[in-house]
């Protein structure tokens, strides 16, 4: 027999986890599980923001219509957000998210809120960790396909471009 | 010179669009000596055929209402297509997929299934549903099919211009109709109304308050509304924060919270994220079980936040297992 036939091995799913971090907790207990040699998940695609508040919906809705099978969302312990209530504007506009999305058929272990401080680099690891393992289990997020758009360019394709309505 | 040629037609609507344009009162005998109407369904006598006999191009303007959701109204889309130079997506339905679009939130056998068979009011012991041909003793007689799906008009054919709306205002028509006849249109692909949100210089904005926080959601059909006081401060979803202008404050004029017909302003990607955010982070709770018990009182998000616009969000319809069934290709 041929030593140099390589057979078909079954991929395994790699789940897609897009990463909202804030830049004063989350973020930077990512930088401290990287400066601390803390392996995880190659899942997750962090983005950076100023604030856990400043994640709109839409967000996520986005980063879930574009491929992503799940999305975390982490920012400051209540009471430490670095704008005072950003965190709390972030968990009540999360919260009413996810009643959303259970009514969309999207599962609750794909999207998720965590508060993580600086000093948590090693949760910043057990979550993403635990997040990919979760999304394995689960499969990829299956949307419906969005109807080819052969009118105006939708928001999900490109930014929408300037447009100026009739005055009325 | 001859008028220029216009046709109106609906899909999967109401017939409330249509009723907008009987709204035009008097202003309706100006139009009709300006145009030419050569297709309109609900007034008219005139039949496919007869558009099917125009050149290609022969309509100035076409207007479609109704959302898109049968086979015979992605052909009729196609062919209104064709024989317009341009083609206006004509109300809520036909902008953003509207109030059918929540259809979306179900799969087609299921819709089905309640409609012939579990309704309380349905009498079908031979469980007789819709086919696509039928043989009778005359022949063959079709139907359309039932889409898996409902789309926006512009999901199925290119579309020129939105006049948004659940019904369109009557400002809107008017102006949309002297832009056409004059010419003086802005770019393709954009929304004929103001690109401005309703709680802009909403006649109650004077009672916003600068810090508005809500204690409990209320229900309108539930409690006594204040005639003159903002209705985000009173604790009604009002979705004004997020919607387009250009109705007149219709509903918050007969004392009743916005709905959200007229759709995003042009900044927006998803709608209802947008409303979502906008309302969510009025809850004046930061305790986690407080504000789930607050979220609680909202039982519908899906219905609430996208009453008029599921096709047209950015997750389009119920995610899951027909999931692979999905959209037509046009």
């Amino acid at each position: 027999m041929s030593s140099n036939v390589t057979l078909p091995v079954a991929e395994e799913f790699e789940p897609r986890i897009v990463a909202f971090f804030c830049n004063w907790c989350t973020y930077t207990a990512g930088d401290l599980a990287g400066a601390a040699r803390l392996a995880y998940a190659p899942n997750m695609r962090v983005i950076r923001l100023m604030c856990s508040g400043r994640v709109d919906p839409e967000f996520v809705l986005a980063a879930l219509r574009q491929g992503a099978d799940g999305v975390l969302i982490g920012g400051c312990h209540p009471g430490d957000c670095h704008y005072r209530e950003g965190n709390y504007k972030c968990l009540r506009r999360f919260q009413l998210l996810c009643k959303f999305l259970r009514q969309m058929g999207v599962e609750e272990q794909r999207v998720r809120l965590e508060w993580i401080a600086a000093s948590e680099g090693d949760k910043v690891q057990k979550i993403a960790n635990e997040m990919t393992a979760q999304l394995k289990l689960l499969g990829p997020l299956r949307l419906q396909i969005t109807p080819r758009v052969n009118g105006r360019p939708r928001a999900a394709e490109c930014p929408p471009a300037p447009t100026k309505g009739v005055a009325p | 010179m001859s008028k220029p040629k216009v046709g109106f037609y609906w899909c999967a609507s109401c017939g409330g669009c249509e009723e907008s344009v009987v709204d035009l009162a008097e202003a309706i005998l100006d139009v009709a000596a300006a145009v030419d109407f050569v297709f309109f369904p609900v007034a008219m006598d005139f039949k496919r055929s007869d558009v099917e006999a125009m050149a290609d191009g022969a309509m100035a303007a076409c207007m479609i209402n109704g959302a898109i959701r049968s086979s015979e109204q992605r052909a009729m889309a196609k062919l209104l297509r064709r024989k317009a130079q341009i083609l206006i997506a004509y109300g809520a339905c036909s902008h953003q997929g509207g109030i059918p679009g929540l259809a979306n939130l179900f799969d087609r056998q299921s819709i089905l299934q309640t409609v012939y068979r579990d309704t309380p009011s349905t009498v079908n012991p031979g469980d007789i549903r819709p086919e696509a041909s039928t043989r009778i003793p005359h022949g063959e007689v079709e139907l359309p099919v039932l889409d898996e799906q409902v789309k926006s008009l512009d999901q199925v054919v290119p579309v020129d211009y939105y006049i948004p709306g659940c019904a369109p205002p009557v400002q809107l028509l008017k102006d949309a109709l002297a832009a056409i006849l004059t010419g003086r249109l802005p770019p393709k692909g954009s929304v004929l109304a103001p690109d401005k949100a309703l709680c802009e210089q909403c006649p109650r904005a004077p009672s916003k308050p600068d810090n508005l926080l809500i204690d409990q959601f209320k229900r309108p059909h539930l409690e006594r509304i204040d005639p003159e006081k903002c209705l985000l401060a009173q604790g009604f979803l009002c979705l004004g924060p997020a919607t387009r202008g250009g109705c007149g404050w219709a509903c918050i004029n007969a004392n009743m919270p916005c709905t959200g017909c007229l759709g995003p302003v042009s900044r927006t990607r998803d709608y209802g994220g947008a409303a979502m955010s906008a309302l969510a982070s009025l809850v004046n709770s930061n305790d986690e079980a407080q504000i789930a018990a607050m979220l609680e009182t909202i039982v519908d998000p899906a219905g609430t936040f996208y009453r008029y616009g599921l096709p047209a969000s950015l997750l389009f319809a119920r995610a899951g297992a027909n999931a692979d069934k999905g959209g037509h290709e046009p």
